[in-house]
């Protein structure tokens, strides 16, 4: 599949909305009246000091957190909040800024657990474990191993995850988030604490991901070599509001950004 | 050296998802179940030692088996799924009360009809035990939706209360015997009529394997992946799709109908005459015990920790008298006390994740052995 173009996104249809999105827990008012979109195929990257509404808007993304006012247009369908579920059902899928992966099982466990939602056979099938459950756990073992093969961790697929280094525990996470074949995927912070060598790895994956699969991404990251590089269209974010919204070349020339990001003198 | 995979080549996925991927290991299974199924009937017929009189199985490997069963239904729930659970034991009395009230006919006079059910046979009765069981873990399952850890574990202590005074009070359970203390029907399976103990061992273990082995096949099927996920990571699981309310409840009833069937087994098996007191707060504790000694997560732990716990003390019983010291019966079971918790300690301390984890740690070593890598 071709990588869409500059043009091709500009002109793109909506995958998601925001709109005037507010979120607060108690006093803290986390994210104010927020709107951006992100279209099929491009890669959103999401920027902002600590602190600024990003993680906590992904969680209204993906339902984890309900926000109080806005609506999220999501393919088409318009609604208040999110569910979890219906997220995780409708192809939203994520990674975490703290690895959030399932500590007791081995890494092919963990992405083969991203595939819970496309494997149909009930119980009773999967106590005897013959025909259809055989058949069905077989199928989604190929595809889970297409997708190590395409992140390279072959070597490690039997090893507890807890037994990884933090790098191969961003990409198994990433390798789960995968298996789910998501359209839109969520990438919270995917090159936190990773050495040079580590970030030019996951930048190729988040790159093959986005050119080869077609998969929209919205990425969180603090290293800004890596969004301007990787990403289509940028949104700012500071103390829960929006400050710019652009490319990143516009986005990097904005003054509110500047701003935000060095300090302003009062 | 005998313990290598080297020139084991897997061609198909199938095979590497077998149960035991290893050779060595399907050799040293297959030739635990012929003994379990062949050699010990053979022995017993025989009268080797130590299959001399019936003691051995009658109050070693039929309990052993019957607790392994609960273990293994435990484990699915605390191990795999992350719900401590405290109600084992009324689970085991609601599979035990439940088959006793199939087997001797259920009559329930309602205002326009009576629910009128003749006396079913004992295979049946055991597996309706197991199910009611299942119904009412679903029931006491619904509150780990809402509180987890500790929290829950006070939840399900609840149940094993209210089911201890349910049968002891409510004397429609017990079909209104004087002393509450009721009497197993005979245990005639399919026209055969079981009685001498080998044959009852026979039977529990032909329960156990199968369940054991149905056990296997969902913990490493995808529900078996659902369990961890929601036990490891509650709320990734949930974001990917994993409902914690299908996952927690089956969680319940899986493991609750196996605990269920154990306890159908362990009255009508083991006990034959039995009374509340058999499935009390106690028998909730030894499960857990057998759980955490043998390993959470591990359908072989449960079957390890249920031997540890139950076959040691018989054991360490043994040992004053073969030693031909004079001590009292109350000073041994004293000491039998002393020292298993003293093991019990030593053992969480080196190991705390049980008896399954120095299994998996001694198979890495034996890999290598006697090489250092």
């Amino acid at each position: 599949m071709r990588a869409p173009s500059a043009s091709d996104i500009a002109a793109g249809e909506i995958l998601l909305s925001i709109e005037n999105v507010s979120l607060s827990f108690g006093g803290v008012r986390a994210i104010r009246d927020v709107s951006f979109d992100i279209k099929k195929g491009e890669v959103r990257a999401i920027i902002g000091p600590n602190g600024a509404g990003k993680t906590s808007m992904l969680n209204v993304i993906n339902g984890f957190y309900q926000p109080q006012h806005g609506r999220i247009t999501f393919k088409g369908e318009t609604r208040t909040k999110m569910r979890p579920y219906d997220a995780a059902r409708g192809g939203i899928a994520r990674t975490f800024q703290n690895v959030a992966l399932f500590k007791g099982m081995s890494a092919l466990d963990n992405i083969m657990a991203g595939r819970t939602l496309k494997m149909k056979r009930g119980f009773l099938w999967q106590i005897l474990r013959v025909g259809p459950a055989l058949t069905e756990e077989i199928e989604h073992r190929r595809r889970v191993e297409e997708i190590i093969d395409f992140l390279e961790i072959q070597a490690i697929r039997k090893v507890p995850v807890a037994r990884l280094p933090y790098g191969l525990q961003k990409r198994v996470e990433l390798g789960r988030a995968l298996a789910m074949e998501p359209e839109l995927l969520l990438l919270d912070e995917p090159m936190a604490g990773m050495n040079l060598e580590e970030k030019e790895d996951m930048s190729r994956f988040i790159i093959d991901v986005n050119d080869h699969f077609g998969t929209t991404i919205a990425l969180i990251e603090h290293d800004m070599g890596v969004v301007m590089d990787l990403s289509d269209r940028v949104v700012v974010l500071d103390h829960g509001v929006k400050i710019a919204d652009g490319t990143p070349d516009a986005v990097k020339a904005n003054q509110d950004v500047i701003d935000a990001y060095l300090g302003v003198a009062h | 050296m005998l313990y290598r995979e080297t020139g084991q080549f897997k061609t198909s996925y199938a095979a590497d998802m077998a149960i035991f991927p290893i050779r060595q290991d399907r050799i040293a299974l297959g030739a635990l179940l012929i003994f379990a199924f062949v050699g010990v009937p053979a022995l017993d017929a025989f009268q080797v030692w130590p299959f001399g009189g019936e003691y051995l199985i009658r109050a070693i490997l039929i309990p052993f088996l019957i607790l392994s069963l609960a273990a293994v239904g435990l484990n699915t729930l605390t191990g795999y799924c992350g719900q401590l659970s405290l109600g084992s034991g009324a689970f085991m009395a609601i599979g035990a009360y439940s088959a006793y009230k199939f087997g001797t006919g259920v009559r329930i006079p309602l205002e326009i009809f009576t629910i009128d059910i003749p006396p079913l046979p004992v295979f049946w009765c055991i597996l309706l035990g197991g199910l009611m069981a299942a119904f009412v873990g679903i029931l006491f399952g619904v509150p780990s939706l809402r509180i987890k850890g500790l929290y829950l574990a006070v939840a399900t202590l609840a149940a094993q209360f209210f089911f201890d005074w349910l049968f002891i009070r409510v004397k429609w359970f017990t079909n209104y015997t004087s002393s509450g203390s009721v009497v197993a029907p005979d245990l005639t399976f399919f026209g055969l009529y079981v009685n001498k103990p080998i044959e009852r061992y026979m039977l529990c273990l032909i329960f156990v394997t199968v369940f054991a082995l149905m056990a296997k096949n969902l913990v490493r099927g995808n529900i078996g992946r659902q369990w961890m996920a929601i036990r490891d990571m509650d709320i990734a699981a949930e974001l990917m799709g994993i409902r914690p309310l299908y996952a927690k409840l089956t969680a319940f009833a899986i493991s609750s109908f196996m605990i269920g069937v154990a306890g159908a087994l362990w009255a009508f098996i083991y006990l034959g005459a039995w009374e509340p007191l058999a499935f009390n707060i106690d028998r909730s504790f030894q499960i857990l015990f057998m759980v955490i000694i043998g390993g959470l997560g591990s359908i072989l732990g449960s079957f390890l920790g249920a031997a540890f716990i139950l076959v040691l003390p018989i054991l360490l019983d043994q040992v004053p008298h073969a030693l031909g010291i004079a001590v009292s019966v109350e000073t041994v079971s004293l000491l039998v006390f002393m020292v298993t918790g003293a093991l019990i300690c030593w053992l969480l301390i080196v190991e705390p994740h049980g008896f399954a984890r120095l299994w998996s740690t001694g198979k890495e070593k034996l890999r290598f052995w006697p090489y250092p890598y």
